[in-house]
């Protein structure tokens, strides 16, 4: 479709350099056009949903059934009052929030909604992804920093660790992916994990990479910093940390695009792990059994299936945050650290056995499906025990010759 | 072509903090105006704020910072080897289990040397 775009924009003769700039302009609409439709939809169904947990009804005043409520609210921070205070660093406390909502909204630009509606097909989409999403930091501790207030700092410096220690989890998770596919090409992905016709259990989160998936989503829920890792947010302790002293339409650019990032990471997830655009069954519902080669028709089937799959990640997420606890900062800190971290670093290697595995027996392309995968898999993770078993009993012999001189030292010495 | 290039990355990066400005300014042109006494001071739950808000913060922020550098580094050298690894085969595997073997005895380090204790 935008090949159809630039061709027209060709056509009408315009210098090269202008239709560049036409073409990014244009493309920044539609993915901010779609960017803020899903944020205003996902903020009403937050609060239905929350409020359905709590048996409240919801906002529904505004437009039928609330559905307004979410601009109405955006009408009014637009004309509430932009307080400054004297004392803060101006042009961070301004500076702040742009940062943060910049990236976010440059993401969807990498996404494959369909497989033509696609603003960029780059062969590193993965990499540049996660290189935008790390952006984000700069701007928390630029709030933090900028608004002259303690509890900002604490939130803004505690969101940075926490953004910076989920990181890596999520970006280990996804190398798996990439590892599986061999490419980092974000349609390509959803290409391999279609190759395998099994629907479903050829997707990545079932046949090859379970333990990915369940380290990336919960990392991608602490990095989009909602509950229970929203500790940066806490309302009980920090008064909603770095957004404290945050009023009027810059407390919106960070409402905005912490929306919109929850909105990109379930893209992503879904992009990684279930399938992107196809469906559940395998190919597409309208070619496999209708027999309809309408390729406008099957790009629409294509938007409606991995609409329908990231709106249940994030019906999820809204679950998740109606139902636990917030965590410690001391538990949040060591889940990373002390367990994702060795768990992802584990996870890679035996994606690369398994990979290995495919290698040896011919498999160039991995044609997973509900059973091809077992064996492989069982013994991809025994090779691996059995390294790591090795590891331990002579690292544990070392390891208990030291304890007993140690105590055979305490003894003497005593 | 422009249309497949970074080029329009940059485009839209730049369209983005254009964006986001304008709304600022637009916000800052519409509205209300009646700053008074207590708008002005720091929120601190109502109390009256005393000392420097630039408090110092626990140098455990840095350590974790340290670790995110090492093991962010560490990832971006995995995706070149991820990419490469079907012509790499066994050796990859072997160079890369020595790789990762190195780097969890640091985290094991730091753990055991308690940099990891949050407090």
């Amino acid at each position: 479709m935008h090949d159809l775009i630039y061709r027209l924009l060709m056509n009408l003769g315009l210098p090269v350099e202008l239709i560049f700039f036409i073409w990014a302009g244009l493309m920044f609409v539609v993915i901010s056009l779609v960017g803020q439709v899903a944020v205003v939809f996902m903020v009403l169904m937050e609060r239905k949903v929350l409020a359905w947990i709590t048996q409240r009804k919801g906002p529904n005043r505004v437009g039928p059934w609330g559905l307004l409520q979410t601009v109405a609210d955006g009408v009014k921070l637009l004309f509430k009052e932009d307080i400054m205070i004297p004392g803060q660093d101006k042009f961070l406390f301004t500076a702040a929030p742009i940062l943060f909502f910049a990236p976010t909204f440059v993401i969807y630009a990498l996404l494959p909604f369909t497989d033509k509606l696609l603003g960029l097909n780059l062969p590193i989409g993965l990499l540049l992804i996660f290189a935008l999403s790390s952006l984000s930091v700069v701007g928390i501790v630029l709030a933090g920093w900028g608004s002259n207030n303690k509890y900002s700092l604490i939130g803004g410096m505690r969101s940075a660790a926490q953004a910076i220690s989920y990181e890596i989890p999520l970006v280990l998770s996804a190398l798996g992916v990439a590892l599986a596919a061999g490419t980092l090409n974000l349609k390509t992905i959803i290409e391999s994990q279609n190759a395998g016709q099994y629907g479903i259990f050829s997707w990545y989160w079932l046949s090859i990479l379970p333990l990915s998936f369940v380290i990336f989503w919960s990392s991608s829920i602490a990095e989009v910093n909602r509950s229970p890792f929203d500790l940066p947010e806490a309302e009980s302790e920090l008064v909603s940390g770095y957004n404290t002293e945050y009023t009027g339409m810059k407390f919106a650019l960070f409402f905005l695009a912490e929306y919109a990032s929850l909105f990109g990471m379930s893209v992503l997830m879904v992009i990684l792990f279930f399938g992107g655009y196809y469906s559940p069954f395998g190919g597409l519902l309208l070619q496999k059994w209708f027999h309809i080669n309408d390729p406008i028709l099957l790009e629409f089937e294509m938007a409606t299936w991995l609409i329908i799959k990231t709106y249940i990640f994030i019906a999820l997420a809204m679950l998740i945050r109606g139902t636990l606890p917030r965590l410690k900062p001391d538990q949040l800190m060591g889940f990373s650290w002390k367990f994702l971290i060795p768990l992802s670093l584990v996870n890679i290697l035996s994606i690369a056995i398994l990979k290995l595995t495919w290698i040896g027996t011919g498999l160039k392309t991995i044609q997973a499906g509900p059973f091809t995968f077992v064996v492989p898999y069982i013994v991809a993770y025994g090779v691996l025990a059995i390294v790591l078993f090795l590891i331990l009993v002579i690292f544990g012999n070392i390891f208990k010759r030291k304890v007993i001189s140690r105590i055979q030292l305490q003894q003497r010495t005593v | 072509m422009y249309t497949q290039g970074f080029g329009v990355l940059f485009i839209l990066f730049i369209c983005s903090i254009l964006f986001a400005v304008s709304t600022v300014i637009a916000a800052w042109v519409v509205s209300a105006k009646a700053p008074n006494e207590l708008k002005q001071t720091t929120y601190e739950s109502g109390m009256v704020p005393f000392g420097e808000a630039h408090i110092k913060f626990d140098v455990k922020f840095y350590l974790y910072s340290l670790l995110f550098i090492l093991f962010d580094i560490e990832a971006i050298f995995l995706f070149p080897w991820a990419m490469a690894y079907d012509k790499l085969g066994l050796l990859g595997l072997v160079e890369m289990f020595i790789f990762i073997a190195i780097l969890f005895i640091g985290l094991v380090y730091a753990w055991r040397r308690k940099a990891l204790e949050w407090q």
